[in-house]
């Protein structure tokens, strides 16, 4: 009697239990989907009746700003953004690969245990301490460099130490982690084959990495690579506290990484707060083209990473 | 057609994209407490529309007071002073918020609008402590957020270049300071934009060459408040009228005020409403 029953319930338990879990993961991976959508309809209802009004092309190439007064043009702040993003990735890839391939490659597990740690560390950081630091260190040394050593050459509103270096090298920092872990993870992804195999025609340890082990990886550090400029092109708080948020176009050729400067981020941050009705509509319009410039990066990725897993194939 | 097409194209294309961008939203306050049994309970609704450097300052004042009325519910909106004038006028709100003097002509327009400062509020100019400067007048003020005047040299300093340090679009401080400073000219583009008192006074105090404006209420010591005119920023020269960088808050009714929105200003004039006013950095009518 008693070991029917036993028997029964495990018979009809299971069944009953995937009955019910099975709807539950998938109302849950659901959910992901419905959030995306829920955001996307809310930013474009509320943005794009300022779009349609201003014009896409008028609000993309216009250079002045002001939206109390109802000028949206967001072309400083777009150019803010990828000069800003730009320099980071400069700053950022060959500190991030070298620490990739150095942890994957060459580092001894004791070292790699005290380096690994302190890149998850960096990752665990907030951004608003990133921008203390860059308030308090960065911009401090870029004020004395640009008044002292650089005075001769740059004009006097480009002494401000708020600049677009500093948001690069803030930002450079902040996206380390994420490029060395993916690349680090697709370095090691790659078959131990390849690597025998190269060592054993004779190449070096260095000419087996260069040659053989990076480009084989490649699909996961231009991942890795796409994935930090997404996250640099979406960070606002440590970028509003250094780069000054003067929405001007950087000018005077190279001289103007020492602009100050804006993101799309750093303006909806900064003005929502107090911002009337159609001073908000105009920010969940520069919503929108944030919105758009992050959805084509990760389709990119998404592209690139199944074109690439093909190849290796 | 074409650009209803677009939107639907758009919006197909990003709900099967991967991106997640953070939404910002506010929450309403709301009460849904039972209330307690007074006897003699107020009811009904207020309705405030107008500046946006009144409008926190009523929005802290309207939450206070519904904690201690909860059958009254207190709506504050923004617009600008124009639109609180304009809404007392035509009805649309029991009370118009301005943070200005009403213009002779609006006076003129609006016989009925009764006017009621509720506040005082008085912007310093600070600078960093280190600035051998500690005078200057109302136009050079204005000339260096209109960006005329770039070097301390021209306004009694040293020979180094002027850091501008200006608040977000937006701002109410920013409108005020437009207004009573630089009277219609445009602030410079080269200043550097802050969206707080707090980040204001960092600005400044990291920078030895940089000017910026805050609230009067939240001066510290680690920045140094200009004198205007030969003027000290001092809560007193406010009062006294002779400190220029000031300004009312203003409620306008029209006629006489229904129970309710009475209630609710002789709360605010009372001295419970004040003590509010003063914790809240702005300068008391008594």
């Amino acid at each position: 009697m008693l070991n029917k029953k036993k028997l029964n319930k495990r018979l009809v338990l299971p069944k009953a239990a995937e009955a019910i879990i099975r709807p539950i993961l998938f109302t849950s991976a659901l959910t992901a989907v419905f959030v995306i959508v829920l955001i996307a309809f809310f930013i474009f209802q509320k943005g794009w009746p300022v779009i349609s009004s201003y014009g896409l092309w008028n609000m993309l190439s216009g250079t002045v700003w002001q939206p109390t007064k109802e000028i949206y043009g967001i072309l400083p702040m777009l150019t803010g953004t990828f000069y800003i993003t730009l320099i980071a990735l400069l700053i950022g890839i060959p500190f991030g690969l070298a620490t990739a391939i150095y942890l994957s490659e060459i580092a001894p597990p004791r070292t790699a245990g005290i380096i690994r740690p302190a890149i998850e560390l960096l990752a665990a950081i907030p951004s608003v301490i990133y921008g203390l630091f860059g308030i308090v260190v960065i911009n401090t040394f870029m004020r004395y460099l640009q008044r002292g050593l650089l005075s001769g050459i740059l004009p006097p509103d480009y002494q401000l130490g708020y600049s677009v270096l500093s948001g690069g090298i803030v930002l450079a920092i902040m996206i380390l982690p994420t490029i060395i872990n993916i690349a680090e993870d697709s370095l090691k992804a790659v078959p131990r084959a390849y690597k025998e195999a190269a060592l054993a025609l004779g190449s070096t340890h260095i000419q087996t990495i260069f040659r053989v082990l990076i480009p084989a990886a490649k699909s996961g550090i231009v991942s890795a690579i796409v994935l930090a400029m997404g996250r640099s092109i979406g960070e606002t708080m440590a970028l509003i506290m250094v780069i000054g948020n003067v929405t001007a176009l950087p000018q005077h050729g190279l001289l103007s990484v020492f602009a100050p400067s804006s993101s799309l981020t750093a303006t909806i941050a900064l003005e929502m707060g107090y911002a009337g009705p159609q001073h908000q509509a105009a920010l969940f319009a520069v919503g929108i083209v944030l919105f758009c410039i992050i959805a084509l990066l990760n389709s990119f990725v998404i592209a690139f990473t199944r074109r690439g897993g093909q190849q290796q194939l | 057609m074409i650009k209803k097409a677009g939107f639907i194209t758009l919006m197909l294309v990003l709900t099967f994209s991967l991106a997640l961008v953070g939404c910002n939203s506010k929450e309403p306050v709301g009460n849904t407490k039972e209330p307690v049994g007074n006897t003699k309970e107020l009811t009904g609704n207020i309705k405030l529309a107008g500046s946006t450097s009144v409008q926190p300052l009523a929005e802290e004042l309207a939450m206070k007071y519904m904690e201690q009325h909860k059958q009254v519910k207190v709506d504050v909106a923004g617009g600008g002073s124009g639109v609180g004038i304009e809404s007392a006028v035509n009805g649309s709100a029991n009370i118009g918020m301005a943070s200005r003097d009403l213009k002779q002509a609006e006076k003129d327009a609006t016989p009925t609008l009764k006017t009621i400062v509720i506040a005082q509020d008085g912007i310093s100019v600070v600078i960093n402590p280190r600035n051998s400067v500690s005078n200057l007048t109302l136009a050079q003020i204005q000339d260096i957020f209109t960006g005329k005047v770039t070097n301390w040299k021209m306004v009694g300093g040293n020979d180094v270049n002027i850091t501008v340090v200006n608040r977000e679009e937006g701002s109410g401080t920013r409108g005020a300071f437009e207004e009573i400073v630089l009277k219609g000219a445009a602030y410079t583009d080269k200043a550097i934009i802050q969206n707080s008192t707090g980040a204001i006074k960092t600005a400044v105090v990291a920078d030895v060459n940089a000017i910026g404006y805050i609230s009067m209420g939240s001066m510290s010591a680690d920045v140094k408040g200009v004198q205007v005119n030969g003027i000290a920023p001092t809560t007193d020269n406010v009062v006294k009228g002779t400190y220029p960088i000031s300004r009312p808050f203003n409620f306008l009714v029209k006629g006489d005020p229904n129970e309710v929105t009475k209630s609710f200003i002789d709360w605010i004039l009372a001295e419970g409403g004040q003590k509010i006013v003063t914790d809240q950095g702005y300068i008391s009518i008594k």
